[in-house]
């Protein structure tokens, strides 16, 4: 397919049950895969927001927005363009630092990209990295050489630049919610 | 008002207004149904031979009168069986609010008996699921399924009350129906809707100035009137818009009704087994707006050539479906009256004499070879003939599907009551059921084939038992027509697992039912037989009239799935 690349999409949806199941059954049962998933709550208790990417095509992205759009327990749904948005994640590396002459070049690595050392025991170190692909992918590489031991990501999460955010009143969004279920 | 769950989820449908229920009892349900006993004299409940046939009942209640339609089962098999029924009612958009009971709260994710999670099973088929653990919930949850399930595009919604819920007590206040926009969860879900809070808004007036300079420019229009028409009961506007810009219409499966099928203007259905009229208006055509269609692959064979002549328009109320299935050259989101209205505003009257000569110098419908036993027009045609023009006609799916809605001529919303999008064999008895119960005063009959009667002719006895006088006649080739058919034209006529020369008799399962049956092979049986089943109606009892077709019929003209729409594989 034509102009298929990373979608970092964000929503917001109700805090409660099954929401979680209910979003990520949309995107399977439309047949797209989700390369990363993140939510948590927001400053609101009852609303919680998921950063979700996804390789899709334009098309394909405006009809995901729309799905999601229609669904009950989502309040509003943007598509957030790399030019005009943050994107981090957060990793941890455990790494094999057997010995001391190890573990000073793993910190100094980890110094390197403003990661910190968490965690220490006499075989390993545990770093943390906050980042994009770029820079946790480079941290990767030069983490393997002491051989990683375990690994975990949080997925990405994203805001817009600036002084905009997901509830702006456009048409589009005007549009959806003539679908949307409400009397 | 302090009262018990069970109290609280019936006085909830009284405020809806609902007067009927279908359904099947058991053992987590029980609750609801001992409050239901001393509700007798508000709701009727009618209680059918399977659950699947509640739910199509409900659903065809729903599409033949306009309102929500309720249907209880219990858990476990109970609300697994309405599965089939959910699903129909989705794809096609039609309002239900599907109500279970669970197994009580602690033996939740227990495997206990009879125990399913079915808000999970449901929720890709629903416009939303809830499951009811705590008694307060239950008013507002109820109130919040009902809005959903009737506003913005239609749909069924599901709802699973754990059995404790049912036997506790909690307080519940009666609050008329207008008033639950603006009260409990209901309200807050309103606000975040924010436009569309409590009216539908204005469609774009940008978005119709735009389609009323593109009909000015266009000389061969055309226009498309999908299932939108029937639910949004747009018919007059959109027979007016017609009017106005002089355009053939063609309907699909799901508009049979949202335009009178005598209508001048009508070319009949587009796609599949599509009139060549409509096929051929739809690639000739300069301008096509299809109003509440999905583009499905049985009417957009192949999306990429689809009026690949035309600008397409299309307007719909779900902005979801706008560029899934087509790509289309505008938009209008919006319910396809107040659309329509505001376009007949605006357009003035246009006349295109020669493009009408042109898409009707094609057949609208198709001539069928009348030498054989009785062909499906001569049957339809009688049927038509004999029955009263309202009368309302339900169909199971297959080849008497598609004859139906060729040689039968649908004049208003909720007329034909079908399976469209999900092509649910067995659908049409149940729903012939709901459609009397919700329209006592109307004729209603009920097309089928031997194979889908044989899935949910168990209603019978329900027909029988409320004196419910549907008249069902069996198009009865011995054979799964409509695979047939595919056999024969794809696969090389390997006839295999299609011949279903087996029993039972259907006139005699008919009078076993304490119905009447009849066996015809004759245009002169058929008369006096549909003569015989609308008086013995007048007297609650209905009538299966069993018609000998020949086995070698197929639906004419056909394009196979991902071809062109005018690349007829037979005419």
């Amino acid at each position: 397919m034509d102009n298929v690349k990373l979608r970092t999409l964000s929503v917001l949806v109700d805090n409660e049950s099954g929401v979680l199941s209910q979003i990520s059954r949309l995107f399977s049962r439309k047949g797209f895969n989700v390369e990363s998933l993140a939510v948590g709550v927001t400053e609101d208790p009852a609303v919680s927001r998921m950063t979700i990417e996804v390789m899709a095509n334009d098309n394909h992205t405006n009809l995901i927005c729309n799905q999601l759009n229609k669904m009950v327990p989502v309040h509003s749904v943007k598509l957030l363009e790399p030019s005009h948005s943050i994107r981090r994640e957060l990793v941890l590396y455990k790494v094999r630092a057997k010995n001391s002459e190890d573990k000073n070049q793993i910190i100094q690595i980890a110094n390197i990209f403003r990661g910190a050392i968490i965690d220490v025991s006499k075989e390993t170190l545990t770093i943390s990295i906050i980042g994009e692909e770029k820079k946790t992918d480079a941290v990767q590489e030069l983490l393997a050489d002491f051989g990683i031991v375990e690994m975990v990501r949080t997925g990405m999460i994203a805001l817009e630049r600036g002084k905009y955010t997901i509830d702006e009143d456009t048409k589009v969004k005007g549009e959806f919610n003539y679908g949307k279920n409400v009397l | 008002m302090e009262m018990t769950g069970a109290k609280i989820l019936l006085e909830c449908l009284l405020e809806q207004g609902v007067d009927t229920v279908f359904g099947y009892p058991g053992g987590t349900i029980l609750n609801v149904y001992d409050e239901l006993y001393h509700y007798q004299d508000k709701i009727t409940h009618i209680l059918t031979a399977h659950e699947q046939g509640a739910a199509h009942a409900a659903d065809g209640y729903a599409r033949s009168t306009g309102k929500v339609g309720v249907c209880f089962a219990t858990s476990g098999p109970g609300a697994c069986n309405l599965t089939t029924g959910i699903a129909t009612a989705y794809m096609d958009s039609s309002p239900v609010v599907f109500i279970s009971c669970n197994v009580p709260q602690a033996l939740i994710g227990k495997d206990a008996f009879q125990e399913v999670d079915i808000t999970g099973i449901t929720m890709p088929i629903t416009k939303c699921t809830y499951l009811i653990r705590d008694v307060n919930d239950l008013a507002d949850s109820v109130r919040e399924a009902f809005a959903l399930a009737r506003s913005g595009r239609p749909g069924p919604v599901m709802i699973d009350i754990v059995k404790d819920v049912t036997a506790a007590k909690g307080e519940f206040e009666y609050l008329p129906k207008e008033k639950h926009a603006t009260s409990g969860r209901l309200a807050s879900l309103m606000e975040r809707a924010r436009t569309s809070a409590l009216k539908m808004p204005e469609p774009d007036q940008g978005d119709i100035n735009k389609l009323v300079e593109m009909i000015a420019e266009s000389q061969k229009p055309m226009l498309i009137c999908g299932g939108g028409v029937v639910r949004g009961r747009a018919h007059e506007e959109f027979r007016e818009f017609a009017r106005r810009i002089d355009a053939p219409v063609a309907i699909t499966l799901m508009g049979g009704g949202g335009v009178s099928g005598t209508d001048p203007l009508a070319t009949g259905m587009i796609g599949m087994h599509g009139s060549k009229a409509s096929n051929m208006a739809c690639d000739g055509c300069d301008l096509l707006i299809a109003v509440g269609c999905r583009f499905s692959d049985r009417v957009a064979l192949k999306p990429d050539t689809f009026a690949r002549n035309a600008k397409i328009v299309h307007i719909d109320i779900d902005r979801a479906e706008i560029n899934k299935n087509v790509q289309t050259d505008h938009h209008i989101i919006g319910d396809a009256k107040q659309v329509l209205e505001l376009l007949n505003r605006k357009v003035p009257k246009y006349e295109h004499p020669e493009w009408k000569k042109y898409v009707f110098s094609f057949p609208t419908e198709t001539q069928y070879d009348d030498s054989h036993v009785m062909s499906p027009k001569q049957i339809l045609s009688t049927v038509s003939r004999l029955c009263p023009e309202d009368t309302i006609v339900s169909t199971d799916v297959g080849q008497h599907q598609m004859w139906a809605i060729q040689h039968f001529h649908f004049d208003y919303p909720g007329q034909l009551l079908t399976s469209g999008g999900f092509g649910t064999m067995g659908f049409g008895l149940g729903a012939a059921i709901g459609a009397k119960m919700g329209n006592p005063d109307k004729t209603v009959i009920h097309i089928t084939g031997d194979g889908s009667f044989r899935m949910n002719c168990n209603e019978l006895s329900t027909e029988e038992f409320y004196k419910l006088p549907i008249i069902t006649f069996v198009m009865n080739n011995r054979r799964l027509g409509m695979v047939r058919q595919w056999q024969e034209l794809v696969y090389d006529k390997r006839f295999f697992q299609t011949t279903t020369e087996r029993g039972p008799s259907f006139s005699k399962l008919a009078e076993a039912n304490g119905l009447q049956g009849f066996r015809v092979s004759t245009v002169e049986e058929l008369e006096e037989a549909i003569q015989a089943a609308l008086a013995a109606a007048e007297n609650g009892q209905g009538t299966v009239i069993d018609c000998d077709i020949y086995e070698g019929e197929l639906v004419r003209p056909m394009v196979n799935g991902g071809k062109h729409i005018t690349e007829f594989l037979v005419n």
